[in-house]
């Protein structure tokens, strides 16, 4: 029986030496596995995010006062903001926005302080350049945050209005609101369906186009050999790269890790055992390379980004999709890793989410032997 | 001109063969359904050792499903079938390390290199390290390709992969080698070169099971069967089958079969 078991491993290591020079060979495998997970990460953290960093504003300061250059300073030290241009009263403000100086100009009136003090109340104009109003909205909030967090914490504080209500807003969890926090879960879950079964299953249906998978099955392996020398590479892979990841938000992004690092690494082993047995499943389906290719990209990737969640939120996706995301593996997963990291959550908040996870891998690896005894009869 | 004075001598009369014409391969009764479609109908044939059996039949005639189902690649709806000695059902194990098998697209990788191919198979089939160094050096001088053993297979011409091909199928001396269609692509030259490589084989004992649509091949065999509809319609030698069908090569003998059909 030893005698038996050291052949079974003897031909699993060498299957995968094959398996390990099959993915070395090959660029374009090397550039998806090791390539665009870093290239993703820094794309979505850095080039398209939404935080607002050192935008450049006018000042339009006619009252020149104390208050207004406190709140002007208030402004340009937050880090959200600079300085382009102090205009003078008088001056094409609209010239600024098209010369592109700045993308928001803030005009105190005269007097300012003054009419601060008597009535207790006075306005700010924020200019803002509305071609990309996204931005615009969210450098006007962030301005009229700071002015008016300002003038309560400074001016106000002996002038009793009554009847006033203070809505003060806190963003837990993710105080910044930084969206790297959003994108680095939902790029894992990319990536890792991106490798695990895109990459596993581009792998099985080459040996079916290539008319080697029958060899194979005529040999003496064992199916189950076969398929775990397919996945096995895969898996080691994966897992790198679940791990690159994590390091690089850490440590480039600066997002947390809250909970338990070991939950972590266990929720994202079980996410990508849950992507390679889908990747088994694709391959039972695909002829082909291509196929497997189309089905993984057209049924994997564009859900994972579309529907999990990761880059629009569930809650405001009509009804009919909230109940289709329901069946995107990423959408628990993205879950489960937002709640590790950001709330430091244990298994006790996010056994549910884990169960479906374990219940869907279960699922596939039904269907894909189902599917094989199929092909087989 | 005879195109195909060489194989007629090398190629052994039947009875010649000897071992008291050992069966193995052994087609009772066997039948493929695919739904209400018979792929196989009722198929009844022996194979010898050391024999070159040819399995003939226009495309869709079940010769392919047939011969996966000798490989253990599919099982049979019913019927008995023994290859090597063994049955497919039960011992499908011991089956498998006494066949070899390979397929139209043959079957090594582009991106290794020959070497590393003879490696990986032999791991499959369990060959000792030393062993296969020993074959290996064997094999390379006897394809008279010594000096590529390092080149990728996909840098190979299409003839010299089907050979190589062929030559890793009984790298492990399997007891039968199945052959699905090796030769489609290539010219008659480098086919009649393949089958030289099939006679050697053939010379130390092991049975060669071929499917092939070209009639040059069918000349080659010992003997040969011809399928239709899923049906063997004739088993022979090609001489008995030219003689009894009164005509003078293999092609007009799958036309006659053809014809009559319809």
């Amino acid at each position: 029986m030893g005698d038996l078991g050291g052949f079974f491993m003897k031909q699993f290591i060498g299957f995968l030496r094959k398996e390990f020079l099959h993915i070395f060979r090959d660029p374009r495998t090397m550039v998806i596995i090791f390539g665009i997970p870093i290239v993703q990460l820094m794309l979505f953290g850095k080039v398209i995010s939404t935080d607002i960093q050192n935008v450049k504003i006018g000042i339009l300061d006619q009252s020149h006062d104390n208050t207004t250059k406190k709140i002007t300073s208030k402004l340009l030290s937050s880090g959200y903001f600079v300085l382009a241009k102090e205009l003078q009263p008088g001056e094409d403000v609209e010239e600024v926005f098209r010369k592109g100086i700045a993308k928001m100009v803030v005009n105190f009136g005269p007097n300012f302080e003054q009419n601060l003090e008597r009535d207790g109340k006075q306005d700010v104009q924020l200019l803002a350049d509305a071609s990309d109003p996204n931005t615009a909205r969210i450098l006007t909030s962030y301005a009229g945050g700071i002015i008016n967090d300002y003038v309560k914490k400074e001016k106000l504080q002996n002038i009793q209005l009554p009847n006033q209500i203070n809505i003060e807003v806190r963003m837990l969890y993710n105080e910044g609101l930084k969206s790297v926090y959003m994108f680095v879960p939902g790029i894992m879950a990319m990536i890792l369906m991106l490798i695990s079964a895109m990459m596993t299953s581009i792998s099985i249906s080459k040996e079916k186009e290539l008319g080697t998978m029958e060899v194979l099955l005529a040999s003496p392996l064992k199916p189950i050999q076969i398929v775990l020398g397919k996945v096995t590479p895969y898996l080691l892979l994966s897992f790198i790269n679940a791990l690159t990841i994590i390091l690089l938000g850490v440590f480039v992004f600066g997002v947390p890790i809250k909970g338990s690092f070991f939950l972590l690494m266990g929720e994202s082993f079980l996410f990508i055992m849950m992507a390679l047995s889908l990747g088994i499943l694709i391959s039972t389906v695909a002829p082909n390379q291509m196929v497997a290719m189309f089905i993984s990209l057209l049924g994997l990737m564009l859900p994972t980004i579309l529907l999990s969640g990761f880059i629009f939120p569930i809650r405001n996706m009509p009804l009919p999709l909230q109940i289709v995301s329901n069946i995107i593996p990423p959408r628990w997963f993205i879950v489960i890793i937002r709640n590790i990291m950001l709330k430091g959550t244990g298994i006790l908040y996010i056994w549910k989410e884990t169960l479906v996870l374990v219940f869907m891998s279960f699922t596939f690896i039904a269907l894909s032997i189902k599917n094989f005894k199929i092909r087989l009869e | 001109m005879n195109p195909y004075p060489d194989f007629r001598q090398k190629s052994p009369p039947l009875e010649g063969l000897g071992e008291a014409n050992q069966k193995v391969i052994e087609v009772r009764d066997l039948v493929k359904k695919f739904g209400s479609f018979v792929a196989n109908d009722h198929l009844n044939f022996d194979v010898y050792k050391g024999e070159i059996f040819g399995f003939l039949g226009a495309n869709g005639a079940g010769k392919t499903t047939a011969m996966k189902i000798l490989c253990g690649l599919s099982s049979p709806t019913s019927g008995k079938v023994k290859v090597a000695g063994f049955d497919i059902y039960k011992e499908t194990e011991k089956v498998k390390r006494n066949i070899g098998y390979m397929s139209q697209k043959f079957s090594l990788y582009e991106d290794l290199t020959i070497a590393e191919n003879i490696r990986f198979y032999s791991g499959i089939y369990g060959i000792k390290p030393a062993e296969r160094k020993v074959k290996m050096e064997q094999l390379l001088k006897n394809l008279d390709i010594e000096s590529a053993r390092d080149s990728l297979i996909g840098s190979l011409p299409l003839g010299w992969k089907q050979k190589l091909a062929f030559s890793v199928a009984i790298f492990h001396d399997p007891k039968i080698v199945f052959l699905d269609e090796p030769t489609g692509g290539v010219d008659p030259i480098t086919r009649r070169k393949f089958w030289d490589l099939i006679y050697e084989a053939s010379d130390r004992g092991i049975t060669v099971f071929v499917t092939t649509h070209y009639m040059d091949e069918a000349e080659y065999c010992n003997r040969v069967s011809i399928m239709n509809e899923g049906k063997i319609e004739a088993l022979d030698t090609p001489e008995n089958l030219k003689q009894q069908y009164g005509v003078k090569n293999m092609d007009e003998v799958f036309l006659k079969i053809a014809r009559n059909k319809e």
